[in-house]
């Protein structure tokens, strides 16, 4: 196959719908964002609406959930994605299968993700069932009470749920792409199934693990219709403020606010990220 | 066949643990699914009673009637049907041909490009959604399916142009190049020979831009009013509804994902798999 004639001008016009369409709808709101953020209305600079949404109430509680549910899931979500994908590629019998399982979760909604998890810890849900009828209870114990740290955990266990399986398929795209040879010379020089998870594993999966985490992570920070369809507005995180502050407060400007601070988290996340894993490949380089 | 001699006793259980560990994750996963399913099929009630059966006792449509036939909720699926096909028909309109682009020629800039598609690829709905209200209103596009639906397509496009880029290049060059000796035109070859060995694959990235635009809720939350999508309505409304209501609306919204698992199988590492070529 020839490669096509260089000055061609074809690829570009087929390219240019698709330049133009994500420069007018995602491109330029990331920039009106920070517009709407930090402009009055007579076009002047400002920090007024910044300082509003930081000194409401409802910011740091906001704020520190948000950080809170990301240490917790990710970590989470990552351990239990490697299981599981060590486990369809260990040739079990029925490992077909298992992908389809283990992969069935990744195109369910937060909201529904958020609603099935509402029938296992409501008040009148599943676990009280279990657990009395176990005799672990006297009486239902009511599981997401405001604010309380088991909402926090239905929480972080829905959301393990539903996202883990993203994880898991690119993980399981990293594994099938590391060459059989390798991880038969580590056998050869004695590597046990640890110093082979360690050595060979999680180094040739850095890329897989990189785009995941990033994904993941940027995801994390948006956490909204899991918490509201579990709590109410039990459990307060940064996007479902944001969406307080539009659709109660009809504050446009705070709500952009908000926006913004998303954006800037998930960028300087991603930046930890990339400087983080690159880091670790050059040290074990040198 | 000769018989093999058994491993050892602690092989063998170490095999044990495995395969449970591997049952005891597959039953995390699916049970949940189970439960709403049990309630979204039980009469109501059966849904308010506690403790719960954790088997069916009673197969009914009641409850599922009850919610479809709640007020506004034949609207707001009728509108989040509507917004999904905008949403399949623009991406695909505007990200097959990028696609095809990728993976047919080689061109100055390919590359960059390919980077800036994956990187938009962790979809900002939160952050995209509140600035294009102001946008939306000056256009005279607040508060429409369509509106929605060039959100959506913001965030399914990237995926379409990657998905159908790799799906092109599976698709043999030789046979374009055939069709075109034989006196098709470039397009005539794209249309009568490529485009159906593409299809299949094609129709698994339109099932998953289907199945994105079917579950998102917080843009299609923040741009409409009146023409709420399914979720935009749920959410707006979940924490004041009966729980039959939340079950039979939940099960609902989670059908199209557990549908599209069966159709999209074999498509499932290259729509997630971040494999590029």
């Amino acid at each position: 196959m020839k490669p096509k004639r260089r000055a061609n001008l074809e690829p570009y016009l087929l390219l240019l719908p698709s330049l133009v369409y994500l420069a007018v709808f995602f491109a330029w709101p990331m920039v009106q964002a920070f517009g709407l953020a930090f402009r009055a209305d007579d076009g002047r600079w400002t920090l007024e609406f910044f300082r509003r949404m930081v000194g409401d109430a409802a910011f740091w509680p906001a704020m520190r959930t948000t950080l809170l549910l990301v240490v917790a899931i990710i970590p989470l979500q990552f351990i239990l994605a490697l299981a599981m994908a060590l486990l369809v590629t260990a040739g079990l019998r029925g490992s077909g299968a298992l992908i389809y399982f283990y992969a069935l979760p990744i195109a369910v909604s937060d909201l529904a993700a958020g609603i099935v998890w509402f029938s296992i810890f409501t008040e009148r849900g599943y676990l009280n069932t279990v657990l009395q009828g176990l005799g672990l209870l006297d009486r239902p114990f009511i599981f997401l009470q405001y604010g309380a740290t088991w909402s926090l955990i239905a929480i972080i266990l829905a959301e393990v749920w539903r996202a883990t399986s993203i994880v898991f398929v690119i993980l399981v795209a990293g594994l099938q792409g590391i060459p059989k040879e390798y991880f038969e010379a580590a056998e050869v020089f004695g590597a046990g199934w640890f110093a082979r998870l360690r050595r060979v594993t999680l180094p040739m999966l850095r890329p897989s693990i990189q785009v995941a985490l990033i994904l993941r992570t940027i995801l994390a920070f948006q956490v909204f219709a899991v918490v509201v369809a579990l709590t109410g507005d039990g459990v307060k995180v940064l996007a479902s403020e944001a969406y307080q502050w539009y659709n109660q407060w009809r504050n446009l400007n705070v709500a952009a606010s908000y926006a913004a601070l998303i954006l800037a988290i998930s960028l300087l996340s991603t930046g930890i990220y990339l400087r983080a894993l690159r880091t670790r490949a050059e040290a074990m380089a040198g | 066949m000769t018989t093999r001699p058994a491993p050892p006793l602690s092989r063998r259980i170490g095999r044990g643990l495995v395969y449970l560990a591997a049952i005891l994750i597959g039953l995390y996963i699916v049970i949940p699914i189970y439960l709403v399913a049990v309630m979204a099929f039980s009469p109501r009630a059966v849904v308010y009673a506690y403790p719960k059966p954790l088997l069916p006792t009673q197969v009914t449509l009641e409850t599922m009637l009850f919610f479809l036939n709640s007020y506004g909720i034949l609207d707001s699926v009728k509108n989040s049907v509507l917004v999904a096909v905008f949403t399949l028909a623009i991406s695909l309109a505007i990200g097959a041909p990028a696609g095809y682009a990728l993976a047919r020629y080689i061109f100055p800039g390919g590359d960059i490009y390919r980077i800036l598609i994956l990187s938009t690829r962790a979809f900002p709905v939160v952050i995209l959604s509140i600035p294009l209200i102001t946008t939306y209103i000056s256009w005279g596009l607040d508060d429409t399916t369509l509106g929605v639906a060039l959100l959506h397509t913001a965030m399914a496009l990237p995926t379409t142009i990657l998905v159908t880029s790799s799906i092109f290049v599976g698709v043999s060059k030789d046979l374009e190049e055939a069709a075109m000796t034989m006196g098709c035109t470039r397009a005539g070859a794209f249309r009568r020979v490529a485009l159906p060995l593409a299809l299949p694959g094609l129709a698994a990235s339109a099932i998953f831009t289907f199945v994105l635009s079917w579950n998102e809720v917080f843009g299609a939350a923040i741009l409409t009013v009146q023409n709420q999508t399914l979720p935009a309505r749920l959410i707006v409304q979940l924490n004041q509804s009966p729980i039959p209501f939340r079950f039979a609306g939940g099960f609902f919204i989670l059908v199209p994902a557990l549908v599209f698992m069966l159709f999209v199988r074999r498509y499932l590492f290259s729509l997630w798999g971040v494999k590029l070529r």
